[in-house]
């Protein structure tokens, strides 16, 4: 059984950080559920980095440095962490204001049945948790 | 609602939760000796050619759920948009969604250039979804249509590989239908001939694959026009046995003859209705 990166507890100091994300089963953590978990998960990341890297590659350092400061501004125009917010700016200039694939249509988060609890979810994004 | 501590936001797309739990009750399910039930498939044969004024495709009608016919006259050739049609074999839903998604993602595209949809348009959203799931959606298609550039017609394998060529063929039944094309295709056919030679392999399909069967539909799409026959040809028509050498048709008859079973006593009672009210309610058809 070969270990797959990512797939490993993202906590602090890369351990399980077990007050916050509960006990933790080596063997459910060494291999992913699926071939495409992983895939999945860092889908866009990955075409982001591969498009940025090619555009600096053609046009220069600016591009990619202006487009991500972009992105990080447009990034933080949303609601509190457990409403749902549009994301609106954020759709509009990455591209994907005209394009509809499975994220749209399969567990919609707008419809999700449970909702996250409103102060851990603030007081985990403020950090001070 | 129930809450729960969550960090981050639910992520929206396929949810790989349930996978440990389903490898759990396959191997249960194993165990005991009973297995999970199959996911509808269309066991098919689809095919698609391309004659002189555009491209026909060509389908069976026939949804199998692993050895029963689970529908017998399910529609196979999806619409893309109004050029552009596209029949799909492999697991039902994954071709209907994936048909579904490009057909949006096209017309959303064909608003925003404010052009009629190129079929290679088509192709590359698909064979570019198809390959991001390495092949996890079972869906092969045959993609054909009429645009700017004149006919086109492609094949698009589940893992995303795509090949141009003047006739296809997939699905379970593609080798006899593609046997049927291999003795008979020439280029630039006429309307009739193509019609004829399509129905032809999808009746070789029909009759020598399981997987497939019941009617033929066709799609003839031409430049400014697309014939969606639906059924082309009723080739197993239910209680209807085509025997060829016998003179008469054998038809399953199951329905008694009056007087065979016979009446004892009989006893009419005559009901007196009077008509109380009547009242005309008008259906709005506006």
């Amino acid at each position: 059984i070969v270990p797959v990166a990512g797939l490993c507890p993202q906590g602090a100091y890369g351990v399980q950080d077990s007050l916050r994300g509960g006990f933790s089963s080596v063997k459910n953590e060494l291999l992913p559920s699926h071939p495409l978990e992983l895939s999945e998960k860092n889908f866009h990341l990955n075409q982001d980095k591969m498009n940025l890297s090619t555009l600096r590659n053609i046009q220069g350092l600016h591009a990619p440095l202006k487009l991500q400061m972009e992105y990080r501004a447009a990034r933080q125009i949303q609601r509190l962490p457990f409403l749902q917010s549009s994301h609106l700016a954020l759709d509009t200039l990455r591209g994907s204001d005209d394009v509809i694939g499975f994220e749209d249509i399969l567990s919609d988060p707008a419809q999700s049945e449970m909702m996250g609890e409103p102060h851990l979810m603030v007081e985990y994004k403020l950090g001070l948790l | 609602m129930a809450t729960l501590t969550v960090s981050r936001a639910p992520l929206s797309g396929f949810s790989f939760d349930n996978c440990k739990r389903n490898a759990l009750l396959e191997g249960e399910a194993n165990k005991v000796g009973s297995n999970l039930p199959a996911a509808r498939k269309t066991g098919t044969t689809i095919c698609g050619l391309v004659y002189k004024d555009g491209v026909i495709l060509g389908a069976d009608t026939r949804a199998t759920e692993g050895m029963v016919v689970a529908d017998k006259n399910c529609s196979k050739i999806h619409y893309i948009s109004p050029n552009i049609y596209c029949c799909g074999a492999g697991t039902a839903a994954d071709t209907e969604m994936t048909t579904q998604i490009i057909s949006s993602n096209l017309e959303l595209h064909s608003l925003s250039t404010g052009r009629l949809p190129r079929v290679a348009t088509a192709n590359r959203m698909l064979k570019q979804m198809l390959f991001r799931y390495q092949g996890y959606i079972g869906a092969a298609l045959v993609l054909g249509g009429v645009d700017c550039n004149g006919p086109h017609l492609y094949s698009i394998y589940p893992h995303g590989s795509t090949d141009k060529l003047p006739y296809v063929t997939m699905g379970s039944g593609s080798l006899a239908a593609m046997a049927v094309f291999e003795d008979r295709y020439k280029p630039d056919m006429e309307e009739d001939e193509a019609k004829r030679m399509v129905r032809d392999a999808i009746a070789a399909g029909i009759f020598n694959d399981l997987g497939s069967g019941s009617n033929i539909d066709l799609c003839v799409i031409t430049k400014g026009k697309v014939d969606y026959i639906r059924p082309h040809d009723e080739a197993n028509q239910k209680g209807v046995r085509v025997n060829e050498e016998a003179l008469f048709q054998l038809t399953g008859d199951y329905k008694y003859k009056r007087g065979t079973t016979s009446v004892l006593t009989k006893m009419v009672t005559p009901l007196s209705l009077e008509v109380v009210e009547e009242s005309i309610q008008t259906m709005d058809t506006s």
